[in-house]
Order: structure tokens, then C-alpha cells, then sequence
């Protein structure tokens, strides 16, 4: 991610919401920015770093870049943070005193919800933490606008001296749009001054700086009462006016183009005046907004008559087939005539869920967890959430970013009577476990838990991107950085040394052996397992391997390592001596996608995987004996 | 909105379904049209569910098709074609590869993947031009082909010039890796004689 020229000012170019924020951080004179890679928001980070001039950095979590961000601008410099929904839960310990301090330089913290949950653990609407702690919040509803707003984002904070919130949903930050650029305004930043009264948040301080925090909100919403970011248009039919912000607002557009419109741009503090004007225009008002009723809320406390959430849906993306029919039974049209006109509905396919990748070292993980008898495996987030699924049925909870260790340490001071030789085990990947795994795991130690941790070490942020980390040695330009050790790691958190090991996931027998001998160790231990994402640069693709049809026997133990490159090309039962009916699964290797990490070799008996070069031209393509005539 | 063209593209993650969809949206750029392009792209890189929608024209609003309403499916994989039927306007056209990418949960035996998925949506009333671009990629010696073939496929079924959108892939590759500008050029060319082919068996 080497620093590019970037397009020259006035370019008209086609820009996903993340895009169009990076651009107006460079554009704003933006000088750090941090972020925690977090779907939809890491495409953020990601492209102010192809910018030059601007500081750029993973930091560990997102409380920590939150932090990171504050400090610059409390140095007077320009600074943005950006994370996931679920990032400023993690960060809001942060979040909730800076209101109080405010800052100097200009900070603009984006928040990406993930509305229709997509690639993430709850929907969560972020404009919460604006009203929680007073702050303002700009919702863009397109590319463009994601990049006006950014930089009106930036005055307004130093205007004010306060943190902003840019919210922005996964239909800003992944949809592409034209947009027109500028050019960067370098600014110089004022350097800290010192101010124990204001930078020291002791009570006495915040205290002091509370009022401060009301006299502000009031300030700000009259801007947002004359806002040129909250815009009416007006509509020839009256029956429904629509109240709206974000993206909601381009599906109203489509679905009500007659409809008179009040578009919140700049949407927190909410201006009242505003909307009761707009309100005595209209029949009546429908509160358009994703996804909780926050809007909707204020509005009605001020006495202003509105529909909302008693309409429309109270989860999801509000888009224009599901706005219509809403609308619709509101305005009293019948049943039926809704009914024909409903949106089509999809034919029953199989699901598609996703998998892990061929070769994927965390296959031989859950093909060797599945087989642990008498377990309870505590999951956390990333690629290997996927262990839950079929085949391994290897993982039974999965609540947020390091929750695996406490959850699992909860288990095991929580057990039943029955439970006493229930193997306790907890997952983690090594992304995860420098977020926030850490404490959990000094939790475990320090209070004589006993749980086997696994710490999937695959070098990368994997479900994310193969983003670099803490763990890998490098930065986020791919230059070389301090890399932690995570068995020194551990150790120095307490876990003893006989209870630490690293592991070769692809290693299979090693990898039973040392399970075992630690699920049945009545103290925390830690396997450590070593080898990278296969979608990573650190990865060494080996040679494919392939089926000789004629040996193998069906068994379909190898299916169950889960790698979607063996595939079933044949299933029938067959009944056994004792009577016993057994099914039976032939199996082929698709040799393209296999990159030959051999963990199917361990599981089948009858040896009949063998590398494809030694092996007939048909089962070395991994193609079935019709396909390869066909061609 | 009149005038916005809808282009649905689906498949499965790593097929390129989301390049191929902005390969189109730089052609439809490159005529003056207001586009927008977007995918539900989180889990994408994990061989699950991939659709990209594209909408372009003097201005569009919504960024998503609304269900029975895409003037194109472009479907990279058969039974993602079928997944995403229902999104097409009646009158508009399905272009879908034949070539099968069964899951894990198929090949575990949980579910069934379809016998036959396109003549299932040709009985539900789809005009449905299919054919194998996945061998066609094969047979031109990488599957990574796939997408430049279905682009081809698309190609005389937009409203625009053939031309646009081939200019548009190979300059991907000028200046990084010319020497897969033949390779595309005939990827593009195979996909559209194969679409012209089953338009021509379809009508038959």
C-alpha cells in the first residue's frame, strides 16, 4: 500500500462511501488516522493509507486507535478514527469522556453499522452513542456526500471543538457512486497545550466541564436547524411526507417520487423546527430511518405527531420493495391489491453458506476438535467462527471480540456436578486475542481456571482481508515491524511453561496427541498453532493431490476435514456382515484448487490420496471421467 | 425511475463476480451514464453467496434492484441463477453459465444441489440463454477467465456497444499485464459466440 498520486481536484470518479471518506480525510489536511480492520468499515483505513501525507495505522483494537486519534487532535492536529458498529463498544470508554474534553485539532470519528447483518455478530444502530454523549452525527446517503460531509465534519468539529461522528451504513460504505474530488488543504497543526482543567478528567475537572456539554448541544442544533445538509423537497402528493436520513433516503426517493421529503443530512442534535414545519405540510409523517426509531423518538417527545416503527419494519434495510407495501397498508389500500403487487419471491435453493478456504489451517484445528469428546468449545470472532458449521459441529459460542476466554473460564467455574470431566476449550485467533483476548487469558491464569486455549496464529486479519497485525511482523504499508511472540506471551501472563505448545495444524497426530494430554491437565494451558492464511503472502502453495478412484473405499472420513476442494461424486449404502447398514461417500480432488497441505492424507485408511502428478491423467485434473471426455 | 438499466450479477466468492460488475460499471461510465454498483461483500472471499448489483442511466437513486425488476441476470453459476430468479423483470433476460459449484453442505449430503437449474427456470417462465463458460475458461487454460467470458456473453445485451466493454477489460491489464491482453480479447470473444449460440438454440 505504497502512497499513489492521487487523482487531480475536479476528477470524476467512481467511489465506494469508503473511498469517498479516505479521499476527504487526505482532502481535509487529515494528519493520523487509526482503525481496527472491521467489515464494513476497513476499506477506510485502507485507502487513506495509499495517500500521502497522512499517518496511517492498524492499532491493536478500537478503543486503542479511538485514543490514538483523540491524542492528535487533542495536539491540534486533523485525525480520524473509523470501526465497525461493534468497535465503539468497544471503544465507548473512550468516546464518553471525550465529549467532555472535546478537541483541537479536528477529530471525525466514522462509525459503519452494518445494517442486514451481513458479516457481523448483531445490528446496532450507532447514532446512539451520539445522543448518549452529545454528540453531532452527519449520516452521508451516497459516495458524494460521504465526502462532503467528512469535510464539513472536520469544520464543524474545530468549530465547536468536538468529536464527530460520521455514521455510515454498509449501503454508503459498499456502494460505488461517481463522485468530485478536491484537492488537499495542508493544514498546520497547534501543537498540545497544556490545560490540566480541561485535558484532566478527574471530578472536580469534569465536572466542571459538564455544562459545557449541554450549552454546546443547544448550540448545535441550531446549526442543524440551518443546515444546508437537511434539505426539504417538496412533493405533489401530501398523503405521506417522509422524514429520513442515511441511505433510507435514496430508497424513498425511488419508491415515493411524488412524496414531499425531509432528508436529515446533518441528523443529531435533530432539529425540531425544522420538522414541525415540515410536519404542518404534510397528511402525515413517516419516520424513514435504519434502524432503530431514534429520530422518531426525539421527534415525538417535542410533541410533533409521527408515524414510524409502528409501519415500517424494525430490523433491516429499509429498501424500496419492503417500503411499498408498508406504505401502502397505511394508506388503507386492501390486502389483495398489496398482495399483487408484491415483489416476486425466490425459489428454495440449497443454502451457500461460507466455508473455510482450501488448504485452510484451521481445517485439521476442527477436524481434530470435532473428535473431542465430552466438550464445550468457546469461539470468538473471525474465519474460524466457521468451525461451528458443518462438518465439525466444532464450536458452541461465539459473542464477541475475545469473549471465547471469560465465556469459557464462566463454563468452568460455572460447571454443573455433572459436568466435572467436561473438557473446557476456548478458540481465539491471534488478531482477536491481541484485541482482546489478553485479558481474558490473565483472567483464566490469575484466577486458577481451567481451560485449553487454542490461539489460532494464522498471521493475518483473515475474514477481513489478511490485513497485518501485531502478530506478523508487519505494519500496515507492509514494512517490517516488532512481531509479538506469542508463547513468551503467554508465559509472561502466567500460563506455565510445560502448558504452552506450538503446533503444526496440518501436523495431525501431534495435534490429537497434544490436545488430549492438555484437555486432561486440570490447569490453563496453550497450544499455539502455526501456519498462515492461505490467502496470505506467507503462504507456500505444494503440490495437489488426487483420488485413485479404484482405491478409494467410500469411507468419507476425509470429508469430514471440511476442505471444499474434495468433493463427493458418489454416494450408496451398503450392508455389512453383522447386518449393519453402512453409507458410503466416493470422493474426488478437485487438483486446480488443492495447494497440497496433505490433511486429507491422515484420515483416509486405504491410502488412496496420492500426489496428482503421480497419478492417471483424469483423477490428476480432479475431474469426473464424463467431464474430462466432454472437454 | 425510467431510463435506469438494472444488471444483477451473482455467483460465488472467488468467481470475480464483483470485478466483472465493475468492469461494467466503468463502461457504463464511460458513456455518461449515473451509476451505481454494490454488493454484500463481507464474507465473500469464502466461497459463499456473491450478488453485485449494478444500476446506470441519466440518474439513479436506490442502489439496489428491487425483486422482479432486473433487466439482465448475469449468472456465473448455475444454481446461483436460479437463486436469483426472482429478481428478474418478466421481460428481462437470464445469461447463465452451466458449470456447477457445489458446496460443502451438498457434498455432506445435507442438501440437494438441483438436477437440472436452468430448465428449472425456464418452467418458471425465464428466458434463459445458458451455456458452459466455465469449460470455455478451462479450455483457454485458466478458470480466472471466467469472468472476461461472461462478459462477453453480456456484451450485445446492453445498451451500448460491444466495443465499450472490451476496451474497458483489456484496460485493466495494459498497463500491469499485458501479456493477458490476447488471452481476454479471446475469453471475451468465446463468451460472445457462445451467448449468440444458445440465443439462437433459446429461440429455436
Amino acid at each position: 500500500m505504497a502512497a499513489l498520486m492521487p487523482a487531480p481536484a475536479n476528477s470524476r470518479l467512481l467511489m465506494s462511501g469508503n473511498e469517498a471518506v479516505a479521499r476527504a480525510v487526505w482532502e481535509a489536511g487529515g494528519r493520523v488516522a487509526a482503525a481496527y480492520p472491521g467489515t464494513p468499515a476497513t476499506e477506510m483505513l485502507e485507502t487513506i493509507a495509499t495517500y500521502p501525507d497522512v499517518y496511517s495505522e492498524w492499532s491493536v483494537n478500537e478503543k486503542v486507535s479511538l485514543e490514538v486519534a483523540l491524542g492528535a487532535a487533542m495536539a491540534g492536529a486533523r485525525a480520524f478514527c473509523a470501526m465497525k458498529h461493534v468497535g465503539m463498544n468497544v471503544a465507548s470508554d473512550a468516546l464518553m469522556t471525550m465529549t467532555l474534553t472535546g478537541v483541537s485539532g479536528g477529530l471525525v470519528i466514522a462509525i459503519a453499522d452494518d445494517v442486514g447483518l451481513s458479516s457481523s455478530q448483531n445490528e446496532q444502530d450507532s447514532r446512539y452513542w451520539g445522543r448518549f454523549a452529545h454528540l453531532p452525527i452527519f449520516e452521508p446517503a451516497d459516495s458524494q456526500e460521504a465526502r462532503d460531509f467528512t469535510l464539513a465534519a472536520f469544520e464543524l468539529s474545530e468549530r465547536f471543538q468536538v468529536p464527530v461522528i460520521l455514521r455510515l451504513t454498509t449501503r454508503v460504505c459498499h456502494v460505488k457512486a461517481l463522485v468530485t474530488v478536491g484537492d488537499r488543504r495542508e493544514r498546520a497543526g497547534s501543537g498540545f497545550t497544556k490545560d490540566t482543567a480541561r485535558w484532566v478528567m478527574v471530578p472536580g475537572n469534569a465536572g466542571r466541564r459538564l455544562p459545557m456539554v449541554f450549552e454546546r448541544e443547544a448550540k448545535l442544533r441550531a446549526e442543524t436547524e440551518i443546515s444546508a445538509f437537511n434539505v426539504f423537497e417538496d412533493g405533489g402528493d401530501r398523503r405521506v411526507g417522509f422524514l429520513t436520513s442515511g441511505p433510507a433516503y435514496m430508497h424513498v426517493r425511488e419508491a415515493f417520487p411524488d412524496a414531499p421529503v425531509l432528508k436529515l443530512g446533518f441528523s443529531y442534535p435533530v432539529p425540531f423546527e425544522k420538522v414541525r414545519e415540515f410536519a404542518s405540510r404534510c397528511e402525515r409523517v413517516v419516520v424513514v430511518e435504519e434502524v432503530e426509531p431514534l429520530i422518531e423518538t426525539e421527534v415525538r417527545a417535542e410533541g410533533i405527531a409521527v408515524l414510524g416503527k409502528n409501519v415500517l419494519p424494525r430490523m433491516g434495510e429499509l429498501v424500496p420493495h419492503v417500503l411499498r407495501p408498508a406504505i401502502a397498508r397505511l394508506l388503507g389500500e386492501s390486502d389483495t391489491e398489496i398482495e399483487k403487487s408484491a415483489a416476486p419471491a425466490p425459489m428454495p435453493v440449497f443454502p451457500r453458506p461460507p466455508t473455510m478456504c482450501v488448504a485452510c489451517p484451521h481445517l485439521g484445528v476442527y477436524y481434530a476438535l470435532a473428535q473431542l469428546r465430552n466438550a464445550a468449545i468457546s469461539g470468538d470472532i473471525g474465519c474460524y467462527t466457521l468451525g461451528f458449521g458443518q462438518p465439525w459441529n466444532a464450536l458452541d459460542t461465539c459473542i464477541s471480540m475475545g469473549a471465547s476466554m471469560g465465556v469459557a473460564h464462566g463454563w468452568d467455574k460455572g460447571r454443573a456436578e455433572s459436568e466435572r470431566e467436561k473438557k473446557i476449550v476456548a478458540v481465539i485467533g491471534d488478531s482477536t486475542f491481541l484485541h482482546m483476548g489478553m485479558q481474558g487469558l490473565l483472567d483464566i491464569v490469575y484466577n486458577r481456571g481451567n481451560v485449553t486455549v487454542l490461539i489460532l496464529d494464522n498471521r493475518a486479519v483473515g475474514m477481513t482481508g489478511g490485513q497485518n497485525n501485531p502478530g506478523n511482523g508487519r505494519g500496515l504499508h507492509d514494512e517490517p515491524a516488532p512481531r509479538v511472540d506469542f508463547a513468551t506471551l503467554v508465559k509472561a501472563l502466567g500460563v506455565r511453561e510445560e502448558r504452552v505448545h506450538v503446533v503444526d495444524p496440518y501436523e495431525l497426530p501431534t495435534l490429537f496427541k497434544v490436545l488430549r494430554q492438555e484437555t486432561k491437565v486440570a490447569e490453563p494451558s496453550v497450544i499455539i498453532t502455526n501456519q498462515p492464511c492461505v490467502l496470505g503472502q506467507d503462504y507456500q502453495p505444494r503440490k495437489a493431490y488426487a483420488v485413485i478412484e479404484e482405491k478409494c473405499t467410500g469411507c468419507g472420513n476425509c470429508v469430514d476435514v471440511g476442505c471444499p476442494a474434495i468433493h463427493v461424486t458418489r454416494r450408496d449404502t451398503v450392508t455389512k456382515a453383522n447386518g449393519r447398514e453402512v453409507a458410503r461417500s466416493f470422493v474426488r480432488i478437485e487438483s486446480q484448487a488443492c495447494t497440497g497441505c496433505g490433511l486429507c492424507l491422515t484420515p483416509c485408511a486405504p491410502e488412496a490420496i496420492v500426489p496428482a502428478e503421480t497419478c492417471a491423467p483424469g483423477c490428476a485434473r480432479g475431474m469426473p471421467k464424463q467431464a474430462v471426455v466432454a472437454e | 425511475m425510467t431510463g435506469v438499466t438494472n444488471i444483477l450479477v451473482v455467483g460465488t466468492g472467488g468467481q470475480g463476480v464483483m470485478t466483472a460488475s465493475e468492469i461494467l460499471a466503468e463502461a457504463a461510465i464511460a458513456l455518461g451514464h449515473d451509476v451505481k454498483k454494490t454488493e454484500v461483500a463481507g464474507m465473500a472471499q469464502r466461497g459463499g453467496v456473491v450478488s453485485s448489483h449494478l444500476r446506470f442511466g441519466e440518474r439513479v437513486l436506490s442502489p439496489q434492484i428491487s425483486p422482479g425488476t432486473a433487466d439482465i441476470l448475469l449468472g456465473f453459476e448455475a444454481a446461483e441463477g436460479l437463486r436469483w430468479r426472482h429478481m428478474l423483470h418478466p421481460d428481462g433476460l437470464a445469461l447463465i453459465n452451466t458449470g456447477r459449484l457445489v458446496p460443502p453442505v451438498v457434498d455432506i449430503g445435507l442438501f440437494e444441489y438441483p438436477d437440472d437449474p436452468i430448465a428449472l427456470m425456464r418452467e418458471a417462465g425465464t428466458r434463459v440463454f445458458s451455456f458452459d463458460a466455465s469449460a470455455i475458461a478451462r479450455g483457454l487454460g485458466d478458470m480466472r477467465l471466467g469472468n472476461t467470458v461472461m462478459l462477453g456473453a453480456i456484451a450485445d445485451h446492453l445498451p451500448f456497444s460491444a466495443d465499450v466493454l472490451e476496451r474497458c477489460i483489456l484496460k485493466r491489464f495494459a498497463t500491469k499485464k499485458p501479456q493477458l491482453i490476447d488471452l481476454n480479447r479471446r475469453a471475451f470473444a468465446a463468451g460472445r459466440a457462445a451467448a449468440a449460440l444458445a440465443a439462437k438454440t433459446a429461440t429455436a
